[in-house]
């Protein structure tokens, strides 16, 4: 176990960079490791994520999961028309779980869920090529959501609960291509806002029809994030002191609406043997609500002094997943994937903030029971972009378009661990 | 478990490692997109005047030379073998120079609003700190020295600070010239080059054109020792220098870029301002017909019945105004002075009336009306105005009579008059004539900023984000001293060059993206 370990934090050691885009596939060790799949497997209190409905049929009285991911992710620019190039420097991300499930009775759970399914951190060098578009941008929304899951017949359940939803938000970008102050510092804004709340939702439904088939739905609804006058701050800085500026510097309140989208799951989980456990999901996420970033910065009096319309277009995206696990032993479980995420993001609109385009994921892991009740639990993903030659064309100067293009390379690793506990 | 690990750790170990470093199939950083072809810009080397140092707004500042096409194209030599590229850089982003503690040049020019919130040309307020007896340690790469003409490149002490009070030094090369006695090709070539570019010879005629003409064409005196600043070069003295300084410079085993000069009608200082500036009232011009009536029926066919000036004189002489826009009324130093003649009969005219009649006529749309004229237009000659209040005319009358532009002719210089023109385009067509030929004979890349800067004016250039052109403040090729390029100007400079450059060596140098360079500054903070 200790040279895992030695070898996980090797691989830390190469400081890579970025979550690739906004929705973070890496809500528990043992669903990730079969390909983010799980929407029809109970196997641990990781299914108050996958399918609330489902809980109601984890079989100890408490079963809690909790870990979490570091997310090493890197993203390269380059344009041969102009010869300019760049590479992320983003911080690690670490998305991070825990789930609390309690057994009220033989006909119903209930369970306490914190999870972190939307984030990106993106760092591009400073002043960079685009960096009219984005320099930096971190991007964090913490799910609390208490659940209650209830069987309708022994082998037909559901479940369901409210999520409260924290957000937080720092952006930073040029205000134009080469707008300066006197001594040539880039005119910049940077926005920042935290503990931002918004309320949704998600409920599952779980059919148990045989011994080797199972079968699952899940909706969690869309949550907006909105930041109000007051929750976020706007600072405007090195542009010069002139009436033609389009601003002045210093702080400004500003409102903005974040949609985190609504995604619906279905999911088959077959059991071939006792050893063999095989899932297939499919995901539809709901992401045609993100049509344009629109920030209003606003005068002390709540007036609009500046607004940025940033178009999106994102459109409805698919993700077909698939996972195996096999169990070496009564202790020793291990586990693969892999799966197909297609980008949400359209032809034209592929912005450096979140250059999405579509990937494989491959991931693996396994469980060890330390004992009956405790398990140590550890996946990886990587996903695989490919280069991709792309451009966002709705950024304008004077009215006039002036699309940023060029050839971007991404790719992410994330390592994980968890514990997995049942009483 | 350990039997585990290795099913496990290995292949994670492997796509980490992989994760970390996403590849191109042909990445830029590898340095094999791009290609030197014959070209080697190990050390570049950039020689020339204002253009070549970066100069914008009226003066020389740090974000300016940043973004001098040397600069720029040095950045992108980078991508096939290109060397560190060095420059003198000034102290602040004012501009200003002192020398002893005296400020000698000014701050550049910022785009600033007035009282009315018009947009319009003011100096940047601020204490500059470039004093130019803090001589700065090269070798450098750029080499530009701005306000060189051709023969100066060659001319030892221009860079001598102890000449700079009298005009026989340059104080931008005085700020970094190796010693009192340096040459700035000398300085040039102590670089190293194993690439050049020169483009020099703006200057020569360009002194003469921002001058209105002040100057003289010097053409057929072979000595510059005996040039005032704002006299044409005589071909042969530019064709001999230029050739020099090829030749010093392909003499040193560089290869490089020759850059020919522009046409002055492809500047904004020139063109910005019409020919046809003069707006009155239909009451107005009435008045001023009256005044005129004499002159044009009279006196000119008068004078050409008698033989002293061509009918075609007479006829460029007329004098006349309606309501609208108007041609100015300038002193045409080509034409004949009729002061005295006019004094005597038959017409007798008194002396002020002849001084005004002297050499008069107005505008035409082949004169350029410099950027500098504008604030004289239209205003009170106030010297006029008092000698004429002294002489017992009264206030209100006087001051009609002493408009600039209307009832007070503009003197020479404030116009570009089209023989003035035509003398700029006789040496700037044999220069351009020399440098093509010395291109050619050199086997050197020829780069025709001349045709490049005419389609820049005519229409504009089309890029990623807008149509760049010559109109000023709102074209964005040009800065606002109305002359020089702005950032991206110089971009589509540098463009220009690497175009020709790619040419004539088989390199595969990328141009620049000239969206993403600055046009004009706007700032309020001004004097």
């Amino acid at each position: 176990m200790k040279k895992v370990l030695s070898v996980i934090v090797l691989l830390l050691v190469c400081a890579v960079t970025y979550a690739g885009g906004y929705r973070v596939s890496l809500q528990g060790q043992r669903g990730l490791a079969m390909g983010h799949t799980g929407v029809a497997y109970v196997n641990s209190a990781e299914i108050a994520f996958f399918n609330p409905g489902g809980l109601v049929h984890l079989e100890s009285k408490l079963s809690i999961s909790v870990g979490g991911f570091g997310v090493f992710s890197d993203v390269k620019y380059q344009n041969t028309e102009f010869g300019t190039s760049s590479q992320t420097d983003s911080p690690t991300g670490t998305p991070l779980y825990l789930y609390a499930a309690y057994k009220l009775s033989e006909k119903s759970s209930v369970a306490l869920a914190v999870y972190t399914p939307y984030g990106s951190t993106v760092e591009y060098p400073t002043d960079w090529s685009g960096s009219h578009l984005v320099n930096s941008i971190e991007l964090s929304a913490i799910f609390i959501q208490p659940i209650f899951s209830t069987k309708l017949t022994e082998n037909v359940s559901f479940g369901g609960g409210p999520i409260l939803a924290i957000g937080g938000v720092n952006f930073n970008r040029n205000l134009t291509r080469s707008l300066t102050d006197e001594n040539g510092n880039r005119s910049n804004v940077e926005v920042d806002a935290s503990g931002v709340k918004g309320y949704g939702f998600s409920v599952g439904g779980y059919a148990k029809f045989s011994d080797k088939w199972s079968f699952g739905v899940n909706y969690r609804s869309r949550i907006d994030i909105e930041v109000e006058q007051g929750e976020g701050t706007a600072t405007f800085s090195n542009v010069p002191n002139s009436p033609l500026a389009p601003t002045v510097n210093g702080d400004f309140d500003f409102t903005a609406t974040l949609p985190l989208p609504a995604e619906w799951t279905v999911g088959v989980t077959y059991k071939p043997t006792d050893k063999w456990v095989l899932n297939a999901d499919v995901n539809y996420a709901e992401w045609d609500i993100y049509n344009s970033l629109d920030l209003n910065f606003l005068n002390p009096d709540g007036s609009v002094a500046l607004e940025s319309i940033n178009p999106r277009n994102y459109q409805n995206a698919w993700t077909l997943r698939l996972g195996a696990e096999y169990a070496v032993s009564d202790k020793f479980a291990l586990r693969g994937g892999a799966y197909f995420d297609e980008s949400p993001v359209q032809e034209g609109f592929f912005s450096p903030e979140t250059p999405r385009n579509d990937s494989f994921g491959f991931t693996g892991g396994f469980s060890y029971n330390v004992t009956q009740k405790l398990a140590i639990d550890a996946s990886f993903l990587y996903l695989a972009f490919r280069e991709v030659d792309a451009s966002y064309d709705a950024y304008t100067e004077s009215g006039v378009e002036a699309p940023f293009a060029g050839t971007y390379r991404s790719s992410a690793f994330a390592p994980g661990l968890g514990l997995s506990y049942k009483l | 478990m350990k039997k585990y690990f290795n099913y496990i750790a290995l292949p994670a170990l492997a796509l980490g490692l992989v994760a970390c470093e996403p590849e191109f199939e042909n990445e830029i950083e590898d340095g094999t997109v791009y290609t030197n072809g014959e070209a080697n810009f190990s050390s570049y080397v950039a020689v020339g005047n204002s253009l070549t140092a970066g100069f914008a707004d009226g003066a020389l500042y740090i974000t300016g030379q940043e973004n001098s096409y040397p600069n720029i194209m040095a950045q992108q030599f980078a991508l096939a073998g290109g060397g560190e590229f060095t420059q003198p850089l000034v102290s602040d982003n004012l501009g200003g120079l002192t020398l002893g503690g005296t400020q000698i040049a000014n701050n550049r020019f910022v785009l600033a609003t007035d009282a009315n919130g018009n947009p319009g040309p003011a100096v940047l307020s601020g204490t500059p700190t470039t004093e130019i007896t803090n001589v700065v340690t090269g070798p450098f790469n750029n080499v530009g020295v701005p306000g060189a003409k051709s023969f100066h490149l060659v001319a030892p002490g221009y860079g001598n600070v102890a000449g700079v009070p009298t005009g026989q030094a340059n104080p931008y090369f005085a700020r970094f010239a190796s010693e009192a006695n340096a040459t700035v090709m000398g300085d040039a070539l102590a670089a190293n080059p194993s690439f050049f570019s020169l483009w020099i010879g703006n200057n020569d005629i360009l002194g003469f054109a921002t001058s209105g003409g002040a100057g003289v064409d010097q053409t057929g005196n072979l000595d510059p020792t005996t040039y005032g600043p704002n006299d044409i070069t005589d071909p042969n003295v530019f064709a001999s220098v230029y050739s020099q300084e090829v030749g010093l410079l392909v003499g040193s085993g560089a290869q490089g870029a020759l850059v020919n000069i522009p046409d002055v009608t492809s500047i904004p200082f020139f063109t910005t301002v019409p020919s046809q500036a003069i707006p009155l009232d239909a009451g107005t011009a009435a008045t001023l017909n009256a005044a005129f009536a004499a002159y044009n029926t009279q006196v000119l066919p008068g004078l050409a019945s008698f033989g002293i000036i061509t009918a075609e004189e007479a006829a460029a002489r007329q004098i006349t105004f309606a309501e609208g826009a108007n041609f100015i009324t300038i002193q045409d130093e080509d034409l004949t002075d009729i002061s005295a003649i006019v004094q005597g009969p038959p017409f007798n005219l008194d002396p002020i009336t002849a001084g005004l009649l002297s050499q008069l006529r107005q505008t035409t749309n082949d004169d350029l009306v410099p950027l500098t004229t504008a604030g004289v237009l239209g205003s009170t000659d106030q010297d006029f105005l008092n000698l004429l209040v002294s002489l017992g005319i009264p206030a209100e009358q006087a001051a009609l009579q002493a408009i600039n532009g209307v009832s007070r002719p503009l003197q020479d210089q404030f116009v570009l008059t089209s023989q003035e023109q035509e003398l700029i385009t006789a040496a700037q067509t044999q220069y351009n004539a020399t440098i093509q030929a010395l291109a050619q004979a050199n086997d050197l890349a020829f780069v025709d900023a001349r045709s490049a800067l005419q389609v820049v004016a005519n229409g504009g250039v089309s890029f990623n984000g807008g149509v760049l052109t010559s109109d000023f403040v709102t074209g964005g090729a040009f800065s606002l001293d109305g002359v020089h390029p702005t950032p991206r100007g110089y971009a589509f400079t540098a463009n220009a060059i690497i175009d020709a450059i790619n040419d004539q060596y088989g390199s595969t140098i990328p141009g620049v993206d000239i969206g993403s360079y600055a046009t004009v500054a706007i700032s309020n903070d001004v004097n």
